[in-house]
């Protein structure tokens, strides 16, 4: 099904020092309990992604199987186990910019970047995501690339936008 | 004393575009004017119109200026602030009166049907700032309650009220509270349930965005009601400026003493955390949320037993909606008498909705219950844009059903909703207008479930996966009669068996658009047609010879060369080269192209 970049893992000490830290925190913010999402969410901030290697720092640090922290990361659809591009592209498929025709947009940036939702291009340029509703309706149907936010797109304005993230 | 408040709104949708670069130009531009001791600049909530974004208002004048851009900023400054003249340009036409005075914002349309009780603060006061709140009778509910009535007050009060939950099912607040009161247990949680999942809700993150303090206020006072010293709010990672005003205004609480220990020299502790939800639509299931507060994948559990008795981590909890919370201060300042004077018999006071879809208007408003979807979309929405005709809005999201034409005039109410086959939800209340297909909307949210299936519940997880291809065969037009009564029997049956709100509802959509729009989905099997034009697999795409002059301009845009005929000639589309991109549609001077 999806194309996924395998990327070697190449992890610094500094970073893994630094989720570690941020874990040993998470523990007396938390008081103990319920620790697990803050902790892959504060790696995935760290890292980018969750790959196994630093799922597996998350199980030693918190005495669970690797499993375990497995299946909280496949469950949410925040986690990433592959590595997202250098600009990230969200179309939003709430029902808002649904029924304002989000659908075709996002149908143009994976014609125009061929991949599919999920996906990252082989130069790890774009990533394209369809997002929930993040709450602009008025603007819909609405494009996101990092922090940048695009209103009431339409498909033939696809390629000018990501041409501006192109080099 | 400032002769002049500039509000400008830093909700989600204004800040997308780009209001905070405004009102830091605003803010700069004063600066260089010396005026900062004149003029005041204010970032505020939601101010609810979101289609006209980005908004700001100035006082005393009440000039409601609106899609403001940066290069506006040294207008207004020039012109309203200096010279005192306001900028007419860019005002809200509606509060522009025929002799050209300013009307007041509470006199427009979109407005004047409103009656603001949980956005009572949005777009007034600057949520960052915990004495504007406190200014506006903040915390003093909270002070009440603590020095002057005793729990079992505050829920006769809540229960009297009539208030009922608004994430959707309307569970009697009152009512759970005094469950979870009744419990035995030296160790209560206090849970906020801000993980708005439904795709096109926004009204949660607008009061956390807009009134923070509101909510941290009422939680404290559930803890009062149910003997909890401790509360988690539950929130979407996806609404950053929310988390981070309500981080803010947590610490300001601590600061002020409204939460830690001993509040108000009562011996009352309470104390509030924030924990970030990672984007899993099941999770707004209370027993689901709760599980993956406890860090874990969010499923849910059987109840009973229920959250009341034994919720998180084991003990006695209570989780509201954000909505629901926003309501209490008010509840106990005014009165329970005051609170059920608003609304219907059932469903007592006012009930915000995120309009959204083919509607002018889009936005959030809060309207007292019993109000009429025709007042919400004609008065308040102006309607379907470019003219078109309304054909139904969706309420209650992916577990909610379509209000078709014809049921306008009903009072909107928790039962009447269930009762015409829809649910009031969160809130979100997306108009459709003749263009959308109402197939086409019901495999959008089957799409959805299918999506966010937690897997738990075979009914759910397969049932509503085949239910989604069976539609994918309707739009597909390779459909029979036959599969639409498999269809009716496959929602009956995941519905019976499933465990959790999510399965029990997920057929919604369908049943809903089958009851009502039989119709459609009848053109799509038998006629293999579309009647909106939606379904491009359906799609027919021809040339009116009438009407073609022969330019061959669409010959010369068609990407795969399916349209021949020589100038001055009318052209002809081949059918099993067209992949129905629509660009020669789009191309036409003449309007000779039509999806038939």
């Amino acid at each position: 099904m999806a194309k996924k970049i395998d990327v070697p893992f190449n992890g610094t000490k500094k970073q893994e020092a630094k989720l570690r830290e941020a874990i040993a925190e998470i523990k007396v913010e938390h008081k103990g309990q319920g620790l697990m999402i803050a902790a892959l969410q504060r790696a995935q901030d760290i890292y980018g992604y969750l790959p196994e290697a630093v799922q597996q720092i998350i199980a030693d640090e918190l005495g669970v199987s690797l499993a375990e922290v497995y299946g909280v990361a496949t469950f949410y659809a925040q986690f990433s186990l592959y590595p997202k591009g250098q600009y990230k592209i969200g179309v939003c498929l709430g029902t808002a910019c649904y029924v304002k025709g989000s659908g075709d947009v996002y149908k143009k940036v994976c014609d125009t970047l061929h991949i599919e939702g999920g996906q990252c291009t082989d130069d790890l340029k774009f990533s394209l995501d369809a997002t929930r509703c993040i709450g602009c309706c008025g603007l819909a149907p609405v494009m996101t690339i990092n922090d940048d936010v695009y209103g009431k797109v339409t498909p033939d304005e696809v390629e000018g936008i990501l041409a501006k993230y192109r080099d | 004393m400032f002769r002049s408040h500039i509000l400008v709104c830093g909700g989600t949708g204004c800040t997308s575009g780009n209001s905070m670069k405004i009102y830091d130009a605003l803010v700069a531009r004063i600066q260089k004017e010396g005026l900062e001791n004149e003029v005041h600049v204010t970032k505020t909530g939601c101010f609810g119109l979101c289609a006209l974004g980005p908004i700001m208002i100035v006082y005393p004048e009440g000039a409601f200026y609106s899609q403001v851009k940066v290069e506006d900023v040294d207008e207004i400054i020039d012109e309203h602030i200096i010279k005192g003249r306001i900028v007419t340009r860019l005002l809200y036409k509606e509060t522009v009166a025929d002799d050209g005075s300013i009307k007041a914002l509470n006199d427009t349309n979109f407005y004047k049907k409103q009656h603001r009780v949980a956005l009572r603060n949005c777009g007034v006061i600057n949520p960052e700032k915990i004495d504007e709140y406190i200014a506006y009778d903040g915390y003093e509910a909270l002070g009440k309650v603590l020095t002057e009535m005793s729990p079992q007050d505050v829920i006769d009060e809540i229960s009297r009220s009539g208030l009922r939950g608004r994430g959707g099912a309307g569970f009697p607040t009152g009512r759970k509270w005094q469950f979870a009161k009744n419990s035995p247990g030296n160790k209560k949680y206090v849970c906020c349930n801000a993980d708005e999942g439904d795709p096109g809700a926004f009204m949660d993150r607008s009061i956390l965005e807009g009134d923070p303090h509101a909510v941290i206020e009422a939680m404290a006072i559930a803890a009062y009601a149910i003997g909890s010293d401790q509360g988690y709010i539950y929130v979407r990672a996806e609404y950053p400026i929310a988390v981070q005003r309500l981080t803010i205004a947590i610490k300001q609480a601590r600061e002020y003493g409204l939460l830690g220990k001993n509040i108000f020299g009562s011996g009352f502790n309470f104390d509030l955390d924030i924990r970030l939800g990672a984007g899993a639509f099941v999770c707004g299931e209370e027993t689901a949320l709760m599980t993956s507060i406890e860090g874990h994948r969010g499923e849910p559990r059987p109840r009973p037993p229920f959250p009341a008795v034994k919720g998180l981590f084991g003990k006695p909890t209570i989780l509201n909606n954000v909505e629901t919370y926003a309501n209490i201060p008010q509840i106990i300042l005014k009165g329970a008498d005051w609170f059920a004077s608003m609304g219907t018999e059932k469903s007592r006071g006012t009930k915000v909705f995120a309009l959204g879809g083919k509607i002018h208007n889009t936005g959030l408003v809060e309207i007292p219950m019993g109000t009429t979807m025709r007042e919400i979309i004609y008065d308040i929405g102006g309607g379907c844009p470019n003219g078109k005709k309304f054909k139904a809005a969706q309420t209650g999201g992916p577990s909610g059903g379509c209000i078709p034409a014809h049921l306008i005039d009903t009072p909107i109410d928790y039962d009447n909703l269930i009762a015409i086959g829809s649910m009031m939800g969160s809130g979100g209340l997306i108009v459709m207008d003749e263009d959308n297909c109402m197939v086409d909307i019901a495999k959008f949210f089957l799409e959805f479930t299918v999506d966010e299936s937690c897997g738990k519940c075979t009914a759910c997880r397969i049932g509503t996966k085949r239910l989604y291809e069976m539609l994918c065969k309707v739009t597909d037009g390779t459909a029979t009669m036959e599969d639409l009564d498999k269809m009716e029997e496959l929602c009956y049956y995941i519905k019976e068996n499933s465990l959790c709100g999510l399965g029990q509802t997920a057929p919604n959509p369908v049943l809903s658009t089958l009851h009502y729009f039989r119709d459609e989905y009848e053109a799509h099997v038998r006629d293999k047609r579309c009647p909106a034009g939606v379904c491009k697999k359906l799609l027919r795409y021809q040339i009116v010879a009438d009407k073609c002059k022969g330019c061959t301009l669409c010959a010369r845009n068609c990407p795969v060369g399916a349209i021949s005929g020589t100038v001055k000639e009318p052209h002809v589309i081949d059918p099993n080269k067209c992949i129905k991109c629509g660009v020669c549609m789009d191309k036409c001077k003449f309007g000779a192209v039509i999806k038939a």
